[in-house]
């Protein structure tokens, strides 16, 4: 006789309650989203894919100093110093190893020369492991290129802590 | 020869062939099976005999609810496969199972003979008779002329329930008397309850 | 009688292809209204808002392997899909969708098939569908098969007998087992038998959630303990069975609740077909919100709930509904 009248009681009283708790959220915005059409807007300081910053005339920032990797604390770089033509350091091999780093962003920070930075990108996926290892020619950015403004924001971080600027 | 005749005979046939083959199948699963195949073509002989609430009550308590049952417990217990049964081994049982067999056989044959049968089949499409073999109609016989018998087998059901209950609960006693004790009471005492 | 058959069949065919597209678009509904209640947006890819998902559903079923295990029994393996699929189907024989109207110069039931004990039909036919369940069960040869059918089979036929009690209220009152009859004395809203049977409208639906084997009662197949319960080890096209006569008894269920309780094609303006189909629309979504809203029952919870409180509401209800039935005919 209990059990009957508690079940009324839940039935009538209490169980209306949940279905008006289900049907407040199925008015609200969805948290999810349809995803590779629209995509959602990163973090101006997100940390994703590497890429390798160029001087204004088009030559490689990088000298090949080693910092970065020493830096790294998955030790997923790799790079072989060169000399170009013009009798300057540079890396002629540079290697990340997207699987092995975690974007934890201590290269860039290392980096004297401002020459690496971690973009917003982070749709990369491959069929095999090799791909994953990305290379100079993929990591430089191109020539002609508009003012980077990932590095305008670096700087203010900079400076909020109290790094000096470095002269180009 | 009419569209109900037709339906009769194939109900008819399935009916006989499911119940030989629920017989003589080994495999309880396939038994139980069968037998669900040949309660449905007797329902389907009951409504073609315009008996429609007999039709929809054979398939709701038998083929629904019992068979069910058979079906659950034979899950349960884990018949699986054939069972090989072999012949008894004392003369009696086997001369019992003969004898038996002849005797339900002439029965059976008495009861085809002395049985009249109606003159007419009428299907459930036939509107004339739609009174005949109707709830109301049965609800009627059931509750003035047989009343006393039907009450009867209420409560034989309901002797069967309470005695299955009591057979049930044996073993639910003991343990119970077990949590009354001394024993029990200091248990639950020092649990709190 | 040729041109009965025609018209029956014809009839029949609509029907069944009506609710093989119900069905598949049963999936879809309940899809992306859960989807919404938990903040997510559910299939969006195949046409616009996802709409041809059903579809690209069931293509993809259908060309799926079909594998049979190694040691299931072979004819019940076999049998038990379409012993699911065709009760749920045989329910839509008896269930009256529209007024009788003329077309082609033909007047036309609204009902294939219309029996003077239709209520009973739908009671026998909705009984035998707990043998595709139980044979799935047994002959998968999987223990979560097997317990998934042992536990579909008890819920079953315990809340059968509720199911079939809930309802005796309306036949008592309506005193006929035709459902074009109760549907023809369901004319207005103030005439619908939910106001006369509340406690037996909620007995029914309760039930039927039970009969249909859905959340929250949806033991038989708990995927957090039973994989997939009965049917584990179906794939391809035996599955898409199982999967497509689970919402067509839905439908059918919602279906007869709809006739029996909600005035079923009867309502103002709008043809008969459409109010039926509105009606029934509005069960599918209530059963779509039961399962986005409550949690699974516990088996045990479950059995108590079937036999200590609704079977015995439900006696109480077909007792009262009697009572009240005999005292209004004393009163006149």
């Amino acid at each position: 006789m209990r059990e009957i009248l508690r079940a009324i009681f839940d039935v009538v009283f209490r169980m209306p309650a949940g279905f008006v708790v289900t049907l407040k959220h199925l008015f609200m915005k969805p948290v999810t989203l349809d995803y590779p059409r629209k995509k959602e807007e990163m973090v101006p300081r997100y940390r994703g894919l590497h890429y390798l910053e160029r001087y204004d005339d088009g030559s490689e920032r990088c000298v090949c100093c080693g910092l970065c990797a020493a830096a790294c604390p998955a030790d997923a770089i790799y790079m072989e110093p060169g000399e170009n033509e013009r009798g300057e350091r540079y890396s002629k091999v540079y290697e990340i190893n997207t699987l092995r780093c975690i974007f934890c962003g201590f290269c860039e920070e290392a980096c004297p020369e401002e020459a690496i930075f971690l973009g917003r990108e982070y749709e990369f996926a491959y069929g095999s492991r090799n791909e994953f290892i990305y290379d100079k020619e993929k990591l430089l950015v191109s020539h002609p290129r508009k003012e980077n403004k990932f590095k305008k924001i670096y700087r203010r971080v900079r400076k909020a802590y109290g790094v000096p600027e470095i002269n180009q | 020869m009419s569209f109900d005749t037709v339906i009769f005979i194939i109900s008819a046939l399935v009916a006989v062939f499911g119940a030989t083959m629920m017989i003589v199948q080994r495999n309880p699963v396939a038994s139980v099976l069968y037998l669900i195949l040949s309660l449905v073509a007797q329902a389907v002989c009951y409504v073609q005999l315009s008996a429609v609430f007999m039709g929809a009550i054979l398939i709701v308590v038998y083929a629904g609810a019992i068979l069910v049952l058979f079906l659950f417990v034979i899950m349960l217990l884990n018949l699986r496969g054939t069972e090989e049964l072999g012949e008894s081994p004392n003369a009696v049982g086997r001369f019992t199972k003969y004898l038996v067999a002849i005797l339900l056989t002439i029965e059976l044959v008495f009861i085809v003979k002395t049985a009249t049968i109606p003159a007419a089949v009428t299907g459930i499409m036939n509107e004339a008779v739609d009174e005949f073999g109707s709830v109301s109609q049965v609800a009627k016989l059931m509750f003035t002329d047989f009343l006393y018998v039907f009450e009867l087998t209420g409560v034989l059901l309901l002797v069967a329930v309470v005695g299955a209950v009591v057979l049930a609960k044996t073993e639910r006693n003991e343990s119970h008397s077990l949590a009354q004790d001394e024993e029990g009471a200091d248990l639950r005492e020092s649990a709190g309850k | 009688m040729l041109e009965v058959i025609i018209i029956g069949s014809i009839k029949v065919i609509a029907v069944v292809s009506v609710l093989m597209g119900g069905c598949a678009y049963a999936t879809y509904l309940e899809r992306k209204l859960v989807a919404f209640m938990q903040h997510r947006i559910g299939p969006l890819y195949a046409g616009p808002w996802g709409l041809l998902q059903p579809i690209a559903d069931s293509v993809k079923l259908m060309f799926k392997e079909d594998v049979v295990p190694d040691k299931v029994e072979r004819v019940a393996f076999t049998l038990a899909p379409m012993l699911g699929f065709i009760p749920a189907l045989l329910v839509f024989a008896v269930v009256p969708f529209s007024s009788n109207f003329t077309m082609f110069g033909y007047e036309i039931k609204g009902v294939i098939s219309d029996l003077n004990i239709g209520v009973l039909f739908v009671f026998a036919i909705v009984s035998l569908g707990a043998y595709g369940l139980i044979l799935a069960g047994w002959s998968s040869g999987s223990k979560y098969s097997l317990l998934g059918g042992i536990r579909g089979t008890a819920q079953m036929v315990s809340y059968e007998l509720s199911y079939g009690l809930s309802i005796v209220g309306v036949i008592i009152i309506g005193s006929t087992l035709s459902m074009t009859e109760l549907v023809e004395q369901q004319s207005s809203i103030l005439d619908w038998y939910i106001w006369k049977q509340p406690l037996g409208f909620l007995l029914y639906i309760t039930c039927a959630v039970a009969e249909t084997n859905r959340c929250p009662f949806d033991m038989p197949e708990a995927e957090g303990e039973l994989v997939a319960g009965y049917h584990t080890e179906y794939s391809s096209m035996r599955f898409a069975t199982f999967f497509v006569s689970e919402y067509a008894y839905m439908i059918a269920v919602s279906a007869v609740a709809t006739t029996l309780f909600f005035g079923g094609w009867q309502g103002p303006l709008l043809p008969p077909i459409v109010w039926f189909c509105i009606k029934v629309f509005a069960f599918m979504v209530l059963y779509i919100w039961l399962r986005a809203t409550l949690p699974r029952f516990r088996y045990d919870q479950l059995m108590g709930f079937g036999w200590k409180v609704l079977f015995p509401l439900a006696i109480i209800n077909t007792m009262a509904t009697g009572f009240w039935v005999i005292w209004m005919d004393g009163i006149n």
